[in-house]
């Protein structure tokens, strides 16, 4: 009956995203304008609101990382002279364009009418669009959320980005689509992502339940797609959410695990949270070195890069582009360590995690950078040890499965032994 | 008497070490993992219930007090077992001749192996009746390096050519190694004592020897080719937390734990009761571990075990950045041609690894009291005087402890969860 059921949201998400492309490739015939966006602060809604179409670059290079397409367009990059410490989704993207621009349904992608980047913390992204600036010969318009130094947002940055969005993104798009802004427009549609953000956090917050009915992070990164993609503020993202949802209390009702690739995880050995991104290329392979050792992760940072919602945010009608800045500037990648820390270390309370896990992934300095830092906080703070390995985005040369597992194996024993050392 | 194994698959060698029912190391064993980690934990496990054996011998000597000739027994079998793999190295080798030499030159090939492996023979004699001199006990060094000189004397630049007997040599000796045979206790020790002319008091110790019943109660698995290991998942654990335990028996108050092994870096903290608290190892490149020092001592035709005291001999420091395995030949030679001395090359070669690994030790919490280094290059002089320096100017006092046995601390680990399973 799970089977069934699981199949129920996952048929859904298909057909949503293979409609998404089908239409995308349609759009330079049918006339729809197309922009492209990032997923950390992107605005999807606003985007939509002119009528839009969104495509965001880094779910492109990921869904080629999956289907292990990547290592020849990072190769096609490189020729191209991009050198091998530049962020991985940036190569394989401009691999994938040169090489024809199919994007992951198979179709083609088109080109984009603006380039909005709103930058959130991930100065690769900067340079990324000026490539496909340079590429496509098309506008950019740049919306600088102000970094979380010191954990908050002060008024005056809220108000700072309100005037950008006034000033710069709003008649960006406007110039991009020739169609007027209408609020009423964004209005409806922040109200359609409220809905879905609530029952993406009843979701989230399953995995709560003994045994979690969710793995938190390889099978929330298919939950959350619809929501950092395309499909935040749509009919069709509710509809999923709300069916995805009803999935997952029935599991609970019956007390089942998530299924991995592997088969169901009833018997959960460790709940663990997990910081960073997962390695694609590898995607099964990884979540299996977790699931062979009983392993569910009961919740992750990098699922929050596109929105944290968990501690109370939702997208709010009433303040259209208030909310906008809201929600970029409390994204994961805008975060400061000591917030991050924070994050981790309730997740670790609320979530009662065995352990913690972290991939420091050599793409992604936004991600990496102080992660170390955050080990030895985090422990201090929870008295609870953490793993760490190391791997990449999107280049497969940079996952070695012998060595990640050894440090998985070696972590999970080393958290049988302590608690072997407890009860003796 | 009921015992335990563990057994630590390395990427460069294997090792293995039997416990007795109080814990005790009763014999260790060690052998080159080879191509094939099956055939490899296989012997390094003979290899260490002979030395269980051979222990068994000595404590019935002292008690008779005429223990000196365990030493020569030792030593006579292991020439039985050398001798015996030397006779199957020479089969196969005239095997391959028939089979794939030309026409014309079968006879004087054939001819040419014979009396390579009866010179062979003929020195492992001599060297019996001489004292003992340090060589590694691995029958492809010994064999390799005594074929490798004697090939020369025989080769006949128009017919049988030094190429040609290598050719044959390298093809046999990965089969010759990859054979299981019968290298046991029962196998060669009547042959041993005849050697040593059946003095009683040692033919009684040894039948007690081997007559004792070592049976093992059960067998942990670690190391890189653990996964070979034909045992269920319970009797696999993490060469790390083998380490860990295996320092902290060795050394009880370690609260840091270095391995430098052939392919990995690994930094640990353990509590008081050995259990590894955290842990960090290089990432997949093995930029200066083991093998590293490995080319660096083929590069310059050396032995790995005569770089640490050349490293020694260095009056100044040559600052060496790059650690990386497949450039060392190249920052070897840089170096060379701009003048510098050989050992003052190492020297900073052994301090750029040991720089590497207190970057490691950092990133899991820094050096606490007592310090215990482990793996096979702590067998290195220059490596360890370098740890030393570093760790004091870094962290100040510590006591560092390295074991002479050191090789064997993840083995040791391994039995010690084996004796847990069994208690």
């Amino acid at each position: 009956m799970s089977v069934a059921l699981k199949d129920r949201s996952m048929v859904l998400q298909k057909e949503m995203i293979a409609s998404h492309f089908a239409r995308l490739e349609k759009a330079p015939e049918n006339r729809e304008p197309v922009v492209y966006t990032f997923v950390p602060g992107n605005l999807v809604e606003l985007i939509r609101s002119f009528g839009a179409l969104p495509v965001l670059p880094e779910i492109n290079a990921l869904q080629s990382g999956m289907r292990k397409l990547s290592g020849d367009y990072i190769a096609e990059a490189e020729r191209l002279g991009h050198s091998e410490d530049v962020c991985a989704y940036v190569k394989c993207d401009i691999g994938m364009l040169r090489s024809g621009n199919i994007g992951p349904a198979g179709t083609k992608l088109p080109k984009p009418d603006l380039l909005l980047l709103s930058y959130t913390g991930c100065y690769t992204f900067m340079k990324w669009f000026e490539l496909l600036r340079e590429e496509y010969d098309c506008p950019a318009v740049f919306f600088h959320v102000p970094y979380q130094g010191d954990g908050v947002l002060e008024p005056e940055h809220r108000e700072y980005m309100l005037r950008q969005l006034r000033e710069q993104v709003i008649p960006a798009l406007e110039r991009a689509t020739g169609r007027a802004y209408d609020e009423d427009a964004l209005r409806e549609r922040l109200a359609l992502a409220a809905e879905a953000e609530d029952h993406l956090v009843a979701v989230l917050q399953s995995a709560k339940h003994k045994p979690s009915p969710i793995d938190g992070y390889f099978g929330t990164v298919y939950y959350v797609g619809p929501i950092f993609s395309a499909f935040r503020g749509t009919q069709e993202g509710v509809e999923y959410y709300r069916a995805l949802r009803e999935e997952i209390e029935e599991r609970v009702a019956a007390g089942q695990g998530p299924v991995t690739p592997e088969g169901p995880l009833d018997n959960q050995k460790y709940r663990l949270v997990v910081e960073g991104p997962p390695s694609w290329t590898h995607f099964r392979d990884f979540w299996k070195m977790f699931a062979d050792e009983g392993a569910v992760v009961v919740a992750s940072t990098y699922t929050k890069v596109g929105g944290t919602y968990d501690f109370g945010f939702r997208h709010n009608p009433d303040d259209p582009l208030g909310t906008l800045a809201d929600y970029c500037s409390g994204c994961y990648t805008n975060l400061n360590l000591p917030s991050r820390i924070d994050m981790l270390v309730r997740y670790i309370q609320e979530y009662e995690a065995d352990g913690f896990v972290i991939n420091s992934v050599k793409s992604c300095n936004s991600f990496s950078a102080g992660q170390l830092m955050i080990l030895r906080e985090v422990e201090k703070r929870t008295g609870i040890p953490g793993a760490f390995i190391e791997s990449d985005l999107v280049d497969p040369r940079y996952f070695s499965t012998a060595n990640i597992k050894n440090r998985l194996e070696s972590y999970f024993q080393m958290i049988q032994a302590r608690r072997a050392g407890r009860e003796a | 008497m009921s015992c335990v194994v563990g057994i630590d698959l390395g990427s460069t060698t294997t090792k293995a070490v039997v416990l007795d029912e109080d814990g005790h190391v009763l014999g260790r064993g060690i052998t080159n993992s080879r191509s094939n980690y099956d055939l490899a934990a296989a012997v390094a496990r003979i290899e260490g219930f002979i030395n269980a054996r051979f222990g068994l011998i000595q404590q019935q000597l002292e008690s008779t007090g005429s223990a000196d000739s365990v030493g020569r027994l030792r030593r006579a079998f292991v020439m039985e077992q050398l001798l015996l793999q030397l006779r199957r190295l020479e089969q196969l080798l005239l095997e391959e001749v028939a089979r794939s030499a030309p026409a014309g030159l079968k006879a004087p090939f054939a001819d040419a192996i014979r009396e390579i492996c009866r010179r062979i023979t003929e020195e492992e004699e001599k060297r019996f009746r001489q004292p003992p001199i340090l060589r590694s006990d691995f029958f492809r060094d010994a064999a390799g390096s005594a074929f490798m000189r004697l090939a020369e004397e025989v080769a006949d630049p128009a017919g049988v050519t030094f190429d040609r007997l290598i050719g044959a040599y390298d093809k046999c000796i990965i089969r010759a190694e990859n054979e299981p045979i019968e290298l046991d206790f029962r196998d060669h020790i009547d042959n041993a004592l005849n050697r040593m002319g059946n003095p009683p008091g040692l033919a009684d110790a040894v039948e007690y020897a081997a007559s004792k019943d070592l049976t093992p109660a059960t067998t942990v698995g670690t190391g890189y080719g653990r996964a070979r290991l034909p045992f269920p998942k319970e009797q696999i654990r993490s060469e790390i937390l083998c380490h860990g335990l295996g320092a902290h028996a060795m050394f009880p108050e370690t609260r840091t734990v270095l391995d430098i092994g052939g392919q990995d870096t690994k930094a640990i903290q353990v509590d008081e009761q050995g259990i590894v608290t955290s842990f960090q190892m290089n990432d997949r490149c093995a930029a200066g571990c083991g093998r590293y020092l490995g080319y660096i001592a083929d590069e310059m035709n050396l032995g790995l075990h005569e770089l640490g005291p050349l490293a020694e001999q260095s009056r100044r420091h040559v600052k060496i950045n790059s650690t990386c395995t497949v450039f060392a030949g190249a920052e070897l030679r840089e170096r060379l041609s701009l003048g510098e001395k050989r050992e003052d090359i190492l020297a900073g070669l052994h301090r750029a690894i040991v720089i590497r690994a207190m970057s490691l030790l950092a990133r899991s919490g820094g050096v606490s009291d007592q310090f215990t280094f482990t793996g096979g290059v702590a067998k290195n002089p220059a490596a360890v005087r370098a740890i030393r320096e570093l760790v004091q100017e870094n962290y100040g006092e510590r006591q560092l402890n390295i074991s002479p046995d050191s090789i064997y601390t993840g083995a040791l680990g391994a039995a010690l969860f084996a004796r847990r399973m069994v208690a």
